[in-house]
């Protein structure tokens, strides 16, 4: 498949403007400015396409309920918080391509209405915050940006604003508050931000990746892009993968490649070719899966037939010697450190599922934990403002459908 | 106060960005953790007036993210990752000697205030794990041989 999102990365100055232009660069925004801004938003109903921050949410729909509420100024921010450990696709576009990125978010800028953008960066990305900084500046040189963009009359600015190493402000109301200067903590819904967001206007909040797939539907229309990959969520997809595979990296393919192709078609197998033992398939939040349920379709929608989800599409392989429970107990470590505190069963239930699980770990564990470790994730599932707890909840959960010997032969010893 | 009157016209700049002075507290709060080191006491009231919102809702918001210092650090701040992708490629074992070496903790600093250790969530650098910032600067593909070489570039 020819690459549409990262399709000039081999070019060393891939980031400068002259050299997107030379790619078509921003041809898609003169496109979509010779349309109706409703146009452009059928378009992309037209292309099917779906958030890529995680959720998989119809795109056009959220731009939608954007777009029909009266109130302005409305605000668009690019999520560019990728904090999901495993999950390292939208570096390369951020880093390599930003002006794809940059030209999704005016032609989505215009198609709703919003005169003010934001890139919410996570903090960790200092190298991504100046490429990006500089990419706005040629952006708004060639008059992409401004007041009166290409000479249309059409207005947005955009800025990058850096997170401060907070992984709830990925969530998408824990980022708003955190862009209004407060503690990144999640806000009780509704009202969504779509119609109360930034600074209680209409704000539109989408990923890296789905902000990139705009350019492409505009060249190429949104009947052509619904045929590429899976025909319910189509399109091209990056899946970043990591851990024991030869060549692990970011990978452009489409939408609904299994599992199995890519860990050993493209990233070459299992690394010493030993054998694979499981995966978390979509960043760390997403269920595990053992080594014989790896023929999944990698898409929204048949993900979840399997007993999992596709997430931010990061992939994480384990081989044969690696030791689960340890696995198990760092992630918790992860989601009990960036727990906002906001809500009592994350807050108190994630640090205690930690206790339980150092000690099995340290081979101090009691008979009853197991059952205990269930009980407290059913306390914390579904009774969480946000879907933290319940990630750190369907860890334990899955560790232990799939693995519960592991746990168990600690224990015993 | 020559320095601060830098800090002062950059946070106002800033502002301009924004259509609420509150909004631009987290970039006021890098600039001032740049110039004072780390967010003491003295840099939370420099930015309260300089963006003109109470020290205590800055305050809960410094103390928020883990990026925001709320203790002097050393020279140079290590920030290694150590979550799944870089635990199975052994970030563990730099941890130890980080510690044995050069008498670093996590959430320390070396008696000589050279370097100080955050441990660190995931900083998108799986496939070339384990991984590390140093102060701005990425390095990846660590190992217990070349972190000691990178490190000694940082007096």
């Amino acid at each position: 498949m020819k690459r549409a999102l990262l399709r000039n990365i081999d070019n060393t100055n891939s980031a400068d403007i002259n050299e997107y232009i030379k790619i078509s660069g921003y041809a898609s925004l003169l496109k979509a400015l010779e349309m109706k801004p409703s146009d452009v938003i059928d378009e992309v109903k037209t292309s099917g396409l779906r958030g890529r921050g995680g959720a998989g949410f119809p795109t056009a729909t959220k731009w939608a309920f954007a777009s029909m509420d009266p109130k302005f100024p409305k605000y668009l921010i690019c999520n560019a918080d990728e904090g999901e450990p495993g999950t390292f696709k939208d570096r390369p576009i951020l880093e390599k391509n930003p002006h794809q990125l940059i030209e999704g978010m005016i032609i989505s800028a215009y198609a709703l209405s919003a005169e003010y953008g934001y890139i919410y960066l996570r903090g960790e990305y200092p190298n991504a915050c100046n490429i990006l900084n500089n990419a706005i500046k040629q952006a708004y040189g060639k008059g992409y940006l401004g007041d009166n963009i290409s000479g249309k009359g059409v207005r947005f600015h955009l800025h990058v604003h850096q997170g401060a190493g907070a992984y709830i402000c990925g969530e998408e109301t824990a980022l708003i508050d955190s862009l209004e200067g407060k503690r990144g903590q999640p806000r009780i819904k509704p009202p969504f931000p779509v119609n109360e967001g930034f600074l209680s206007r209409p704000t539109i909040v989408n990923n890296v990746e789905t902000f990139a797939n705009i350019p492409y539907i505009m060249e190429i229309g949104g009947e052509q892009y619904a045929k590429i990959g899976s025909p319910q969520c189509p399109g091209p997809k990056l899946f970043s993968v990591s851990g024991h595979v030869k060549t692990p990296g970011v990978y452009e393919l489409p939408m609904g490649t299994t599992l199995r192709e890519i860990i050993y078609t493209h990233c070459g197998g299992i690394k010493d070719d030993k054998k694979l033992k499981a995966v978390i398939p979509g960043g760390i939040s997403t269920p595990i899966l053992p080594a014989d349920k790896i023929d999944c379709p990698m898409d929204f929608v048949s993900m979840p037939r399997y007993g999992s989800m596709l997430g931010s599409g990061a992939v994480m392989v384990f081989d044969e010697s690696t030791d689960l429970v340890k696995v198990c107990l760092r992630a918790i470590k992860f989601f009990e450190h960036e727990s906002c505190g906001k809500c009592t069963p994350c807050r108190e239930g994630v640090g205690w599922m930690r206790a339980i699980l150092k000690r099995i770990c340290d081979y101090n564990g009691r008979e009853t934990d197991i059952e205990h470790l269930l009980e407290v994730s059913e306390n914390i599932s579904g009774n969480t403002f946000c879907p933290l707890g319940d990630g750190a909840a369907t860890v334990v959960q899955n560790f232990i459908k799939h693995f519960r010997g592991e746990f168990e032969s600690k224990i015993k010893i | 106060m020559n320095k601060t009157d830098g800090l002062i016209r950059d946070i106002r700049a800033i502002k301009e960005k924004y259509q609420s002075k509150r909004a631009a507290l987290l970039p006021a709060l890098y600039l001032a953790q740049r110039e004072f080191g780390w967010l003491s006491p003295e840099a939370l009231e420099f930015v309260a007036e300089a963006l003109d919102v109470p020290k205590a809702s800055i305050k809960g918001t410094a103390t928020f993210y883990a990026m925001f210092k709320n203790k002097p650090v050393g020279r140079h701040l290590i920030q290694l990752c150590t979550n799944v992708a870089c635990m199975i490629m052994g970030a563990e074992r730099l941890v130890d000697l980080l510690r044995d070496k050069y008498g670093i903790e996590p959430n320390g600093t070396s008696a000589d205030g050279r370097f100080s250790l955050v441990i660190m969530e995931c900083i998108g650098a799986c496939d070339t794990a384990p991984a590390m910032l140093i102060n701005e600067d990425f390095y990846d593909n660590l190992n217990k041989e070349n972190i000691i070489d990178i490190l000694e570039n940082y007096k």
